[in-house]
């Protein structure tokens, strides 16, 4: 699924103030393309996404899917939210079922679609427990596979590591990266974190401090087909790395 | 995994939890029976007056008497069916109540000022106006009860409504649930807690409130019979009854504490 922000403007308004977050966003993302967005804490970046997923509205500008504006949520797209967000009273099952439950599309081919997925992601033992009986890894993965079980054609995940301790972080990224590219999704990734952008996307979009506009757009063709595992050992990396580094800095 | 075999360290650390235990039910039945046996012997050797503090024989002996002449399950009956009926009527309607909040924040902007005006108002104050209204009955005594709990059932349900976690609300969003999934689906799971606690509250207020109508108009209950012991100075059937509600109130809280226990299993909450 292919993605086209044009010329978004986002404005808050409030009893005292209004606040531009986000200012003339123009890029796209390619279909089945991973593409991070990074920038300074409060530019706007989680506000970006909530408006891909339909759940705010531009002030201005709009978001194509498939060259189709987005109006309201729609089940093409599966939302990863900060943190697991797994519902503690519900099983593994119940919160990895819960997108079909939610839109009424329980059937058994769906159904089975699900168990395969935590098969093969070293899930199927845990279906009756409960999140809290998982580790912080297992628990991620089943929060991704509760995002592909409606077959969303594309993925925003918001800062979805940012809970996870650093050794959990690596694997974890690494396993969801597997996931993403095996099922051939395309995927819209926010962090703060530079280093775990490099080592997700094939795009890195930069954004500025507040008003968030498009500072830079970092493509990264040197790193194409690595892991995550693989890329933080490539010679590029730093390199990148810097660059980006610099770009938030001067922004900041 | 537990071992099957259990170590001899584990061994000693079970059995200490175990004496502790009996300790500590040693000593808190011991502490009752040391209470009532102080308090009997005070009386016998007339430390103090036991027609004004009565005595546990006498309040056993007017026990026996009510339980005779069948007073006792008149007046517990009346008082208890009073108080669950209040209680259960209070209970929906303030959770009924929230859940409208809850939809309709224009809502509960318009009505905010009024249940803080409510809420503060010493409830009892009412008591006159229900009886005028409702006759002098159980209407009015439960129209007491609904008063005193109600307001606060609203308040501490909505409050707990309005903390959901931002994160899962977005998400179900995000999944094009509908206003309705939302309420069913997170957050009156999310605020399991707040209700069982909101129902803990609400059975202490039940019986202020059952107590409170008929101190001011019954002719049955245990209230009215601490009203008309007090006035024709029985105190024997005063300490009598304060002692049934006393067992009768904690009787109805550990019977919040089984629904607890058994929609925590149904629901598979564990914390």
């Amino acid at each position: 699924m292919t993605v086209r922000f044009e010329q978004i403007q986002k404005i808050f308004q409030s009893k005292h103030s209004e606040v531009c977050a986000l200012e003339d966003i123009s890029f796209r993302v390619d279909a089945g393309s991973f593409v991070s967005i990074v920038g300074p804490s409060g530019c706007g970046k989680s506000t970006l996404l909530n408006i891909l997923a339909g759940l705010e509205t531009p002030t201005s500008g709009r978001v194509l899917l498939d060259d189709v504006p987005v109006e309201g949520t729609t089940d093409r797209i599966g939302y990863m939210p900060q943190r697991d967000q797994l519902f503690p009273w519900r099983t593994i099952w119940g919160n990895v079922t819960l997108g079909l439950e939610i839109q009424k599309k329980k059937q058994p081919q769906q159904l089975q679609r699900i168990r395969e997925l935590l098969h093969r992601y070293g899930l199927e033992s845990f279906e009756k427990s409960l999140p809290s009986q998982l580790s912080g890894g297992m628990r991620q993965r089943c929060a991704l596979i509760r995002t592909l079980a409606t077959d969303p054609g594309l993925l925003l995940l918001d800062e979805p590591f940012s809970a996870l301790d650093y050794q959990t972080r690596l694997s974890v990224s690494d396993d969801i990266h597997t996931i993403i590219r095996r099922e051939g999704k395309t995927a819209l990734l926010v962090t703060h974190d530079i280093s775990e952008a490099i080592s997700m996307s094939d795009r890195v979009v930069v954004l500025t401090a507040r008003p968030g506009r498009v500072k830079t757009i970092c493509d990264l063709p040197e790193l194409a087909g690595l892991s995550p595992m693989e890329r933080r050992d490539h010679p590029m990396f730093h390199r990148f790395f810097n660059d980006i580094w610099k770009e938030l800095d001067l922004g900041g | 995994m537990v071992d099957k075999k259990i170590s001899s360290r584990r061994q000693e650390y079970l059995t200490q939890l175990r004496h502790r235990k009996y300790l500590v039910w040693t000593a808190r039945l011991g502490l009752l029976a040391v209470f009532f046996a102080l308090w009997e012997l005070s009386a016998r050797l007339g430390w103090i007056d036991a027609f004004i503090l009565s005595s546990p024989c006498r309040i056993g002996k007017t026990l026996a008497d009510l339980y005779k002449t069948g007073e006792l399950w008149l007046h517990l009956g009346t008082s208890c069916l009073e108080t669950v009926v209040g209680f259960l009527l209070g209970t929906a309607a303030g959770a009924l109540v929230a859940v409208a909040l809850w939809l309709s924040p224009t809502l509960y902007s318009v009505l905010d000022p009024y249940l803080v005006v409510l809420n503060s108002l010493p409830k009892t104050a009412l008591g006159p106006v229900f009886i005028v209204w409702m006759g002098a009955g159980p209407g009015a005594i439960i129209a007491m009860t609904l008063a005193i709990s109600l307001v606060v059932t609203i308040l501490e349900i909505h409050n707990g409504f309005l903390s959901t976690d931002v994160g899962k609300l977005r998400l179900l969003q995000s999944l094009g649930a509908t206003k309705r999934q939302i309420l069913f689906k997170v957050v009156i799971p999310a605020n399991f807690t707040t209700i069982i606690n909101a129902l803990k509250v609400n059975v202490g207020l039940s019986w202020v409130g059952v107590i409170m109508g008929e101190f001011l108009v019954s002719r049955a209950g245990l209230g009215y019979l601490i009203v008309y012991g007090s006035q024709v100075f029985k105190m024997d059937l005063v300490m009598a009854t304060v002692l049934l509600l006393a067992l009768a109130a904690a009787g109805m809280y550990q019977g919040i504490l089984l629904l607890e226990k058994v929609l925590k299993k149904h629901l598979g909450v564990s914390s």
